[in-house]
């Protein structure tokens, strides 16, 4: 078995407890809270589940960071503010299979001590907020919610908030001063949520597709999540691939499947019969390969080892007839208009690098403007507040100089 | 730090720790009143085993840190800084009230940056003067926070706000309303606070700049608290006063009648000598002449009504010294015990 958050894909009615407690929902709660919360963090621990949400932080690592602090209120916040461009996993999950989430939070804020759950949901996606709202309410009716969990004396309480439309929001602490009502603004670190978090308190923060294989893990067991993993990789990943393909979608693969067969057996190959130009292996912000590079296994290590990162998984297939140009054209856009502006590298850097890609686009551009960029992007990252400097930086970067002849075909002569 | 050994107290910034050691490392968002922001990013210094820069303004001095202020890479990025907001913002130092005392300006100077290596993208935004006594020119902000810290922590008056984001970010007042019809009560902390010429005193426009100013420390005038107050002088004519930062009471803030009301001083209708009615009309006495009538007068009211009859009431903008011969002149002199303060009247 090979498939672990779409196994049921397919099933009619799924969103529904009653279907989901038909296919096995629920019963790793019931196995969870018989257990003492310690061992809980250990079989996910030794799960090596990452996060699933870009950064790849080991989750029962982070949970253990939280144990010292269970005298403290704690609060688990589940990050569904999917912002990523070319990232559509989260909201499959959400939308089709809301009790699995659910039950993943409830799992992890009995291993936490956490008694407050938030799931900060992308603005956008307001439907599936309505989804959520039936699935949380079916779980308090069936008693797989709120107070005394199962009779079991635990309680835990989910509230549904909606982000504002901002892709920094995804950012843990922005998410935090969001979520308190405050403007979008990565806070200073340290202190890290898990020591200082919502409103002050020890809080763990978690993407929806990572608390969403803690069920899975419960069941099972830490050696079947690990074996499925390609090479000791550990467990699966969804991989939602959009762009020049012949069947868009999101798919769900061992960790450690090459990008090649993602791209040419999952998605069916570049569409219209076209050469392969390059592909962005984990959202916008992962530096692009080029059609040459796409034999590399995706996972954290060995994307990290070829200059890029596995990120939300996104993958953006380019073809032979794309600009590269012009595609860093609408990231720097993105960018800059994402930028919360509040500290200086990244908000008047994100502003210039746009300036200086949209004039080399318009025909505009003079011999020392990529110099710029390239240094903007060095200098910018690692001196900003939070990661969306490198983010913002990393991939323009990557296509500047993997497609320099592209833009220095644009400059003026 | 920079291969000294450095010892200092748990829990000190590893910017203090610079500054205390005559070690330069450049701010613009750091203020001692409103401390830490961390938003500027020009204070950044590599320490070892930790990734990416640090800034020192925020990072705690621990035992063993192994710290470098002016690497390549550090001193790249604060380059890079300055020249970004030189360029993204409209800084031509000729025209600028702040030349001379503006933390941009310094910064570039002790960077050696001239001009910056990006393209000029002219921001151009209309000047907020619907204040009466502030100019706000957000062209020349460098969203330090320094304002709204001060506004919201130090003088609490809730008034400003960042607003926007991105490049658009902007300094908002209540919700992004003029100054002037904003609920701001005109305490002059953002000027006081403001590192560039963003934030500007009205009535010192042209009138002259750090370096054409004698300066003078002293006490306002204006109530018995007693804050400290520096004078801003140019040919014997008071251009504008600020607040003297860390000193007591006051620690440079000061109220709206502190900061902007010095006017009187050079009034021509101010009254330079005692006035004395006679015959329905005012004229001008010397102050024997004005002394010995109230003397006399006091004298023969207490002579007739009993010292009862007068009252004394002191001024709030006089100092405690005044106030307390004001008392003794009441109860020791005329022997009443009626004598009351302005304020509480």
């Amino acid at each position: 078995m090979n498939e672990i958050l779409l196994r049921n894909r397919g099933t009619a009615n799924l969103h529904t407890i009653s279907v989901y407690r038909e296919q096995g929902g629920y019963r790793a709660l019931e196995k969870a809270l018989s257990l003492q919360p310690d061992d809980v963090i250990s079989i996910v621990q030794e799960s090596g589940l990452r996060g699933r949400g870009g950064a790849g932080f080991p989750a029962g690592a982070k949970w253990r960071l939280l144990t010292r602090y269970r005298v403290k209120t704690v609060y688990l916040i589940c990050n569904a503010d999917e912002g990523e461009p070319g990232t559509f996993k989260d909201r499959y999950i959400m939308e089709f299979d809301p009790h699995c989430l659910i039950e993943g939070m409830t799992i992890a804020a009995y291993a936490t001590g956490a008694h407050h759950g938030f799931i900060y949901i992308r603005g956008e996606y307001d439907w599936i907020e309505r989804v959520l709202e039936l699935a949380l309410a079916e779980a308090r009716t069936e008693g797989m919610l709120g107070h005394s969990i199962m009779g079991s004396g635990f309680s835990f309480y989910i509230d549904i908030y909606r982000g504002a439309g901002s892709y920094v929001c995804g950012e843990e602490t922005a998410l935090i001063e969001s979520l308190e009502g405050k403007a979008g603004r990565p806070r200073l670190k340290p202190p890290f949520p898990a020591a200082s978090g919502l409103y002050g308190e020890p809080t763990v923060i978690h993407n929806v597709t990572t608390l969403s294989f803690i069920p899975f893990i419960i069941i099972n067991g830490p050696d079947a999540f690990k074996g499925i993993g390609k090479n000791r990789k550990e467990g699966t990943k969804l991989f939602g691939i959009s762009g020049h393909v012949n069947r868009p979608g999101l798919y769900e693969y061992p960790m450690g499947t090459a990008l090649r067969e993602l791209i040419y057996e999952a998605a069916g190959g570049v569409r219209d019969g076209k050469g392969l130009k390059a592909v962005i292996p984990g959202g916008l912000s992962a530096p692009l390969l080029r059609a040459d590079e796409i034999d590399v296994e995706m996972d954290f290590p060995s994307l990290n080892a070829a200059g890029t990162m596995l990120g939300s998984g996104g993958i953006i297939v380019l073809d032979e007839d794309t600009s590269i140009p012009r595609m860093a054209q609408k990231a720097a856009a993105f960018y800059a208009h994402e930028s919360c502006g509040q500290c200086t590298p990244c908000r008047e850097g994100t502003h210039m690098i746009k300036f200086l890609i949209d004039r080399i686009n318009e025909g505009q551009g003079t011999g020392t403007d990529l110099e710029h960029i390239l240094k903007l992007c060095r200098y910018i990252r690692g001196s900003t507040i939070c990661a969306f400097g490198i983010a913002a930086t990393m991939p323009i970067a990557a296509m500047i100089v993997k497609f320099r002849s592209e833009f220095e075909a644009l400059l003026r002569s | 730090m920079d291969g000294r050994h450095i010892q200092t107290v748990d829990g000190n910034t590893v910017l203090n720790v610079a500054r205390q050691n005559r070690i330069y490392i450049p701010t613009l968002c750091y203020h001692p009143k409103t401390r830490q922001a961390g938003k500027c990013r020009m204070c950044v210094v590599e320490v070892e085993r930790m990734p990416g820069l640090q800034t020192a303004c925020s990072l705690a001095a621990r035992e063993g840190m192994v710290i470098h202020t002016s690497t390549q890479r550090v001193v790249e990025t604060r380059k890079m800084i300055v020249e970004l907001l030189l360029a993204n913002g409209k800084h031509n130092c000729i025209a600028c009230e702040a030349n001379g005392a503006c933390e941009l300006q310094e910064v570039a100077y002790r960077l050696g940056i001239e001009k910056p290596s990006f393209p000029i993208a002219e921001r151009d935004m209309p000047v907020d003067t619907s204040c009466p006594m502030i100019i706000r020119d957000m062209n020349k902000c460098i969203h330090c926070y320094r304002c709204v810290n001060g506004c919201n922590n130090i003088v609490v008056n809730e008034v400003l706000e960042m607003g926007y984001r991105g490049s658009r970010m902007t300094v908002v007042c209540d919700t992004d309303k003029p100054m002037g019809e904003s609920s701001c009560v005109v305490c002059g902390e953002c000027v006081q606070l403001c590192p560039t010429g963003a934030l500007v005193e009205k009535k010192a426009m042209g009138k002259g700049r750090e370096w054409d100013t004698n300066q003078t420390r002293t006490t306002c005038p204006y109530c018995g608290v007693g804050c400290q107050i520096r004078l801003h002088v140019r040919d014997n004519e008071i251009i504008k006063v600020t607040g003297e930062e860390n000193v007591e009471p006051n620690f440079g803030t000061l109220c709206v009648k502190g900061r902007f009301g010095y006017d009187f001083v050079h009034s021509p209708h101010r009254l330079r000598k005692p006035l004395l009615r006679k015959n329905g009309r005012l004229e001008e006495v010397s102050w024997d002449a004005a002394l010995d009538f109230t003397a006399e007068k006091l004298l023969e009211i207490k002579k007739t009504s009993g010292p009862g009859s007068i009252v004394g009431i002191g001024c709030a903008r006089s100092t405690n010294e005044s106030n307390y011969v004001m008392m003794k002149f009441m109860r020791a002199v005329v022997g009443t015990n009626n004598v009351d303060h302005c304020a509480r009247t």
